[in-house]
């Protein structure tokens, strides 16, 4: 979305815009660490679909598929609060969802 | 025109809320405060007898009524609120972001100095405090001004698309019982019509974002868009005020000019002080002096190029202020009217008096006693060097 930028008088009266603008704003680039899907281990509760203030677990047909990387602002909620990982005491390899450092992925 | 059954004696603050009754908001979100309280109180009888439709919400504050205001008017209701001094402070925060998201809140709103030292009479401190916040401003004379100013502001606000304040003097107008004539529920209804908002948050067809961050890149744009509808919205009040005197008959303008055809000197105020000027002014006119009276209504929008229109002929000008701005030099109202008649060829010599803080009377005798030193500034050997003049202040 960057386009010429709008005059002052281009500009609707409120400063309103039309809804869902969200979705352009990429906010994913705020990230430190990022959450790593482990589906093997995922049992679809959705609690972490729940729980995400991003609205960045992609589900589709009631399966977790992955995160919205765009979106994601990587605050470890998800991981936290999954069952799973609870359950296995967050030991890496037995955890649906771990979170790795950024960085890593920018190289 | 006038019907008889319709003129009634009633105080500042019966006469906003019978407007508000009358106008029937959607929602009414209000917080008592003195001496404001007494308007939402009749309201909200109203709302209990079942005489109008509106969702009265009973907030802890008036952060959050002015927060309750802007919701429901971004919701697409016609919502109206009332408060002083105080009350108005704490609503300071809302106050920008509701005349931002161009939303028509019109709010009657009780002069009251502000703490401190704690005091609950008059003076415009309050609504001087924040006279940027991209609200309109009326200040108001009397009762009946300020029942036609709360129905009239309806209508300008909705053109407009921005917030109004009308404002009474506290106790000396809220309080008094003054005549006011009433105009009939159904004309009201008529004049008013339906609210129809372009835009509103609850329509399902139209989906919009309000209030959206807004960083370096655009909010300058956006804030352009308010100073320009503020600009704009001095048109507005002209065509209201000229529909307004054709349906009601009675005349409003951004300001009212009394005995000024031939004045050489004259005062420029607002609010209650206007009614003693204006006996002043026919005391000495008795006496064959040339004087008159300029009542400021609307302070925003600033009437800049009229007001030094109307004012540019006199010799000497007193503007009194009902507030100060702690070490500006004037002030409010003699700033803004003094940077209106800057450049101007003809300008007269001005001199600004501060009076009336914390509902401190000021009487005819006084009143006079400026007319007369403004009329002896006339001569030009006369020297006025003061800055301000600090009006029944003691010693
Ligand atoms: S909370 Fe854990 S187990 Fe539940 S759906 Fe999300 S990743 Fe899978
Ligand atoms: S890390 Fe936070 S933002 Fe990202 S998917 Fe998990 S809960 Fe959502």
């Amino acid at each position: 979305m960057e386009n010429k930028k709008m005059g002052w008088k281009e500009l609707p009266d409120a400063d309103s815009m039309s809804a869902g603008t969200s979705t352009e704003f990429k906010t994913g680039d705020w990230r430190s660490q990022r959450p790593v899907f482990h589906k093997e281990n995922c049992i679809h509760c959705l609690r972490c679909w729940v729980m995400c203030p991003d609205v960045s677990i992609i589900v589709k047909d009631g399966k977790v598929m992955g995160y919205d990387y765009d979106h994601c602002k990587g605050c470890g909620i998800c991981a936290s609060e999954c069952p799973i990982n609870k359950k296995v005491e967050f030991e890496k390899d037995k955890c649906a969802i771990t979170m790795a450092d950024e960085k890593e992925f920018q190289k | 025109m006038v019907d008889k059954n319709l003129t009634v004696a009633k105080t500042g603050n019966e006469a906003m809320a019978e407007a508000m009754r009358q106008i029937n908001p959607d929602v009414v979100a209000a917080y008592p405060i003195t001496p404001a309280t007494e308007i939402a109180q009749i309201f909200a009888g109203f709302v209990a007898d079942g005489l109008v439709h509106t969702e009265f919400v009973r907030v802890e504050s008036e952060h959050s009524a002015m927060s309750a205001a802007v919701g429901a008017a971004a919701a697409g209701g016609r919502c109206m609120t009332a408060t002083s001094s105080q009350g108005l402070m704490l609503m300071s925060e809302i106050l920008p972001i509701a005349s931002a998201l161009r939303l028509p809140i019109v709010m009657p709103e009780v002069n009251r100095t502000i703490a401190g030292p704690i005091n609950i009479h008059c003076d415009h401190s309050d609504t001087m405090f924040v006279r940027d916040s991209g609200w309109m401003q009326v200040y108001c004379e009397d009762a009946q001004e300020a029942y036609d100013s709360v129905l009239m502001g309806i209508k300008i606000a909705e053109k407009a698309m921005l917030p109004m304040m009308v404002s009474t003097d506290g106790f000396i107008i809220s309080h008094c019982m003054a005549r006011v004539d009433l105009i009939p529920d159904e004309d009201v209804t008529k004049y008013l019509g339906q609210y129809k908002p372009e835009t509103w948050l609850l329509n399902p067809d139209k989906k919009i974002t309000l209030g959206g961050l807004d960083l370096q890149d655009y909010y300058f744009e956006h804030k352009m868009v308010a100073i320009d509808a503020m600009y704009k919205s001095k048109a507005i009040i002209k065509e209201c005020c000229e529909e307004f005197a054709g349906k009601f008959g009675r005349n409003y303008d951004f300001f009212e000019s009394y005995e000024m055809d031939d004045a050489e000197t004259a005062i420029l105020a607002m609010g209650s002080v206007c009614g003693t000027a204006k006996v002043a002014v026919d005391n000495l006119r008795k006496d064959g002096k040339k004087v008159g009276l300029v009542r400021m209504r609307v302070f925003r929008p600033f009437p800049a190029e009229e007001l030094a229109k109307t004012l540019s002929n006199l010799k000497t000008l007193a503007i009194m202020d009902r507030s100060d701005a702690m070490s500006a030099g004037e002030a409010p109202l003699a700033i803004e009217t003094k940077a209106a008649l800057y450049g101007r060829k003809k300008q007269p010599k001005t001199h600004n008096y501060v009076f009336g803080l914390g509902g401190r009377d000021i009487k005819v005798e006084e009143i006079e006693d400026v007319y007369k030193e403004m009329l002896d500034f006339t001569q030009p050997e006369k020297n006025f060097d003061r800055k301000v003049t600090y009006l029944g202040v003691r010693e």
